[in-house]
């Protein structure tokens, strides 16, 4: 290095550009320049507009979407009921009032031939064939009733009873002819009222579309949701921390970050044969059941999480980092005191969308056995159980007419849920967002 | 002066401080295959303040984050030479990287405060390194922090507020009490008012002159004025070679290097 070396001289000349000596002032008021002006105004109105349309458009999209369902799937919450008069001293039913005080009670009720009692009295109040104005759970009905208030036992009562899909159909909509005359000879008499259906929201699949109830399917989607969150929520959480922060970038970690793209972007009905192969063929898991549901799912929803994690981690300024680490917070306390909060929000983001596409997600579902008829909610996560979508997809094949209106119902169900489950992401990321 | 012990590249011999507390040998820093930093070796003293000033991309910050190993983070960068604090080789496998920075400290260019409350700022470092025991301790560290920062009447009403909140000098100081809350023994400071306006970087120099009893303080600088008022020693850096280092009015006034006097007179950079 030499002492003398002045640092001016290693610094290009600064040339002055010529400058066209000649340059007249530019005339902002000449027609061309109104007209780009006028250009610039009419693009810029333009796309507005088109914004303005592309969001109506889907705006409307959604409020027909509502719209329709709710139009036909109110009908599905609502139930028609008769109202049967039981003459129990007459009737053929065996059953003694004592029995029903004391712990046998149910084993009581069990034994005795109520939906024989409730088909005769059927009968002797509508006429020959009356019971098949009832629901086939119409005994049940009666039943209820019975197990409430013993002392009926004793003389006549009054009991509402659920209507058959005919009666059903005659009082919401339009039947056939011979449910219509049915229906108006039991309006005639004020046998017949239009109640909120309680089972519909408390009962499980059923082959009589007035007995129906979604609980069963709704529990199943909660249990398999509640899976698919646990496991799928910490490891995708987790891969994108450590790929962020700590992996090298190397030729491996390319290789990884490629997959879960790819991974990302695979049909879902290959995760169902996936599961199918993997949780049922070689680990003999049980069939149909929620945990194998959630497994399969949390397949299908980590790397969307992965994806939006590592995303929202790279958006944490490096700053933040730097100031933890030049304070001496080590990798692990800068990961978890100051990235992870700060990218919680957009983790969640993530989450939601993940859980809300595996929340309607049917086909691997349907590979995994989750299409059986499973009569009864399940026990548990191993228990045999249905999923809301499966249970829509279900229901929608059936023949009879009165799953038309419990399919948009159990429709309604599966969007409250959604919304639910959104409401919950959309508070926790308000909570954990933090002002800069 | 005392003339020492450091002979550096080009044989010349620069007088060190009184007490030197980080001491740097032959020191290269690599970006890949770009040498960012060749052969540098300075002495950094206890009590004073050591400007860094030069043309931007000529290593100062780089060698500034070598001083605490925050070139650690950056994958490709490798450190060549010795560097020590107190004698012990800070590239050592028997240094804690975590234990070195909270002893040399760092304040940024970008006020950077942690999305937090103010009172979490300043808390943050002494609760990692568990240097309180209790809320009663850790409130007088946090009132002493900002005290020694300057910051104490402007904030004390509002230690709950976010400090992102602040204005962009205040967040500078809340940057500087966090750092001197953990009790470091230097303090690096990457240009720290290049992001202020002149009242608040006033306020900085200020601070810097108080600081310095206390601390081994170095800051790395655009501004010639800046290092002329706050420095007592004075390191010009160009194209990743140290050029010239001694005392800041001779620096200033009387410059060894021809390199260093077209700098600092303006001709260049």
């Amino acid at each position: 290095m030499n002492n003398s070396t002045s640092l001016v001289a290693e610094l290009p000349v600064a040339g002055v550009a010529a400058e066209p000596a000649t340059r007249l002032p530019t005339d902002w008021k000449t027609n061309a320049m109104q007209a780009r002006v006028r250009r610039r105004y009419r693009s810029e109105r333009m796309f507005r507009m088109l914004g303005l349309g592309a969001v109506a458009l889907s705006a409307a999209f959604l409020a027909f979407l509502l719209l329709t369902m709710v139009g036909n799937g109110w009908r599905g919450f609502m139930r028609t009921e008769i109202q049967l008069p039981v003459d129990f001293p007459r009737s053929s039913l065996i059953l003694d009032p004592a029995a029903l005080k004391g712990f046998n009670a149910k084993a009581a009720l069990a034994s005795a031939d109520i939906e024989g009692t409730t088909v005769e009295a059927a009968n002797a109040a509508f006429g020959a064939g009356g019971a098949r104005m009832l629901s086939d759970g119409g005994w049940l009905s009666v039943r209820d009733a019975i197990a409430e208030d013993p002392s009926i036992l004793s003389g006549k009562a009054d009991i509402w009873v659920p209507a058959s899909t005919g009666i059903d159909l005659a009082a919401k909509a339009d039947a056939d002819p011979a449910s219509e005359a049915a229906y108006a000879r039991l309006k005639r008499a004020g046998a017949v009222r239009t109640s909120f259906n309680l089972a519909f929201l408390g009962g499980a699949d059923a082959t009589d579309p007035s007995v129906v109830g979604i609980w069963g399917a709704f529990k199943g989607s909660l249990l398999t949701m509640l899976v698919t969150l646990v496991l799928a929520f910490p490891v995708g959480v987790l891969s994108a921390l450590y790929l962020e922060e700590y992996a090298p970038r190397n030729r491996w970690t390319d290789l990884i970050e490629v997959s879960i793209n790819n991974l990302a972007a695979v049909p879902s009905i290959i995760f169902g044969l996936l599961g199918l192969a993997v949780f049922l063929n070689v680990m003999h898991m049980p069939r149909s059941a929620p945990i194998v549901g959630g497994l399969t799912l949390a397949l299908m929803t980590m790397p969307v999480i992965v994806i939006a994690g590592r995303n929202a981690i790279k958006s944490v300024p490096p700053s933040i980092r730097d100031a933890a680490l030049g304070i001496g917070a080590s990798r692990v306390q800068v990961v978890f005191h100051h990235v992870l909060p700060l990218a919680l929000p957009g983790i969640l983001t993530g989450t939601i969308i993940g859980m809300a596409r595996a929340l309607g997600e049917t086909a691997p579902l349907l590979m995994i056995g989750m299409r059986a008829f499973v009569a009864t909610p399940p026990g548990g996560l191993t228990a045999p159980s249905s999923v809301l979508p499966v249970q829509i997809f279900l229901w929608s094949d059936e023949v009879s007419r009165g799953f038309v209106e419990k399919t948009s119902a159990a429709i309604i169900v599966l969007l409250a849920f959604l919304l639910a489950m959104n409401g919950v992401a959309i508070y926790l990321r308000n909570k954990f967002e933090q002002r800069w | 002066m005392n003339e020492t012990t450091l002979n550096d590249l080009a044989g010349r011999q620069h007088a060190a401080p009184d007490r030197p507390k980080m001491t740097a040998r032959n020191v290269n820093v690599f970006y890949g295959q770009n040498q960012a930093i060749k052969d540098v070796s300075i002495e950094v003293g206890m009590n004073n303040v050591t400007a860094f000033i030069g043309p931007s991309g000529c290593g100062k910050s780089t060698f500034l984050r070598t001083l605490n190993r925050m070139n650690d983070t950056v994958a490709s960068a490798r450190v060549e030479g010795e560097i020590t604090l107190d004698g012990d080789d800070i590239y050592s496998s028997g240094m804690d990287v975590v234990q070195l920075r909270a002893r040399v400290g760092m304040v940024f260019q970008k006020p950077n405060p942690f999305p937090k409350s103010i009172y979490e700022n300043v808390a943050y470092g002494p609760r990692i390194h568990g240097l309180a025991s209790g809320k009663a301790a850790l409130d007088q560290i946090v009132e002493k922090s900002l005290r020694r920062a300057g910051l104490w009447d402007e904030v004390k009403d509002r230690l709950t507020d976010s400090g992102t909140a602040l204005s962009g000098g205040q967040q500078q100081r809340l940057c500087i009490a966090r750092a001197i809350a953990v009790d470091p023994e230097v303090i690096l400071m990457d240009e720290p008012c290049s992001a202020l306006d002149p009242i608040a970087t006033a306020k900085i120099e200020e601070l810097i002159h108080e600081l310095r009893g206390r601390y081994a303080i170095v800051i790395v600088t655009h501004n010639m004025q800046q290092a002329a008022r706050v420095s007592q020693r004075t390191a010009f850096f160009h194209l990743g070679n140290l050029v010239e280092y001694g005392d800041t009015s001779e620096i200033f006034t009387n410059p060894r290097e021809m390199r260093t006097k077209d700098y600092i007179t303006g001709r260049y950079g």
